[in-house]
């Protein structure tokens, strides 16, 4: 069975909010601008992005980055950003951070800048707010 | 990346720092908008080279290119450290032209700023991943440190070993909670100081000579 992509699931955008939930597995088997690619192509259609796992410091870098030069006047405005790591990120060993095998296991939530509002974020929760297009 | 290849990197970026100690180090000065950074980064080149590095505005995003500023020969207790400073664009996930309409600033002018804006955040990024040696996070004493983005450029400094020291700017201001930003990052040195009125320069210097030196 093939897989299924965010944009499969479709939603009429005007009728609601789409929220694509995305599992650290499904993250593992992506490069890292495939995986900017995919936040990105969700959240300029105006989804709500979660990924279990969230980005590594130098994909983070590069979400920024790409994020810039995609900006366009009336049209895209960029992303807000939010996340917190899970306790187990802590738990690393030397030999991975000297063999730069960083942790990025940190729930992290993403959304285009125009549409999502951090309301309150704390080590246990993040509430936002979400607006239609 | 493989396991060697960032092993490899690991060797080539220790190795570089021990092989060129004394080649100048370029810091870079980062931070979100607003911050007081080109205000930071003239206030140093003032101090040991007597020229400034760019326009200061309250209107966010006035830098938008990196400007460098090369050999700045910093002296402390008896010996020299010389640096080139890196004044770099504020960094943000977002940057909205209608912003800059609120600073009586005309729409096409505000497009073309905010355009730039963005070109020069993604330089400020290239920067950081690629060209710096150091970094002085400079943060606004008088606003909440504990945001994504400065977490987040925190998080990337820290993932490329980049010596880094956090200034808590603005404290001739009332608002000032130099506790607040200690707290956020306490794995990380803070010193607090207003690049403005030039309060508290020396422990900036000393500071900047024991890390970059």
């Amino acid at each position: 069975m093939p897989e299924a992509t965010p944009s499969d699931s479709t939603t009429e955008s005007q009728n609601g909010v789409q929220i694509d939930l995305i599992s650290g597995s499904r993250m593992e088997g992506l490069r890292s601008m495939e995986k900017i690619r995919l936040i990105l192509d969700g959240v300029r259609d105006g989804n709500i992005v979660i990924l279990e796992e969230g980005l590594s410091p130098d994909e983070e870098s590069k979400l920024i980055e790409v994020t810039m030069t995609e900006i366009s006047p009336d049209e895209f405005s960029g992303i807000e950003i939010e996340s917190y790591p899970h306790e187990d990120a802590a738990d690393q060993s030397f030999l991975d951070r000297l063999m730069g095998r960083e942790s990025t296991k940190k729930l992290t939530v993403i959304g285009p800048a125009n549409q999502i509002e951090t309301l309150h974020k704390d080590d246990q929760l993040i509430s936002a707010l979400v607006s239609r297009k | 990346m493989g396991l060697l290849t960032n092993l490899k990197d690991s060797v080539s970026r220790v190795t570089d720092r021990l092989f060129a100690s004394d080649d100048p180090k370029r810091i870079g000065i980062y931070g979100p908008p607003n911050a007081g950074k080109t205000t930071l980064a003239n206030r140093i080149a003032r101090d040991w080279t007597g020229d400034a590095i760019g326009p200061e505005s309250h209107v966010p995003h006035e830098t938008r290119r990196a400007r460098r500023k090369e050999g700045v020969d910093i002296e402390r207790n008896g010996r020299s450290v010389t640096i080139d400073i890196v004044d770099t664009p504020g960094v943000a996930t977002k940057v909205d032209y209608k912003e800059f309409l609120d600073h009586d600033i005309e729409k096409d002018d505000a497009i073309r700023r905010s355009r730039e804006a963005t070109e020069g955040v993604a330089e400020a990024m290239h920067w950081l991943r690629e060209d710096v040696d150091g970094v002085i996070y400079v943060l606004d004493s008088t606003t909440d440190p504990f945001t994504q983005v400065n977490t987040m450029l925190i998080g990337i400094i820290e993932s490329r070993d980049l010596p880094v020291l956090i200034f808590a700017n603005k404290i001739d201001l009332d608002e000032a909670d130099i506790k607040r930003v200690a707290d956020a990052f306490p794995q990380h040195e803070t010193v607090p100081l207003s690049a403005l009125e030039g309060n508290n320069m020396d422990e900036v210097y000393d500071k900047i000579a024991e890390y970059f030196g």
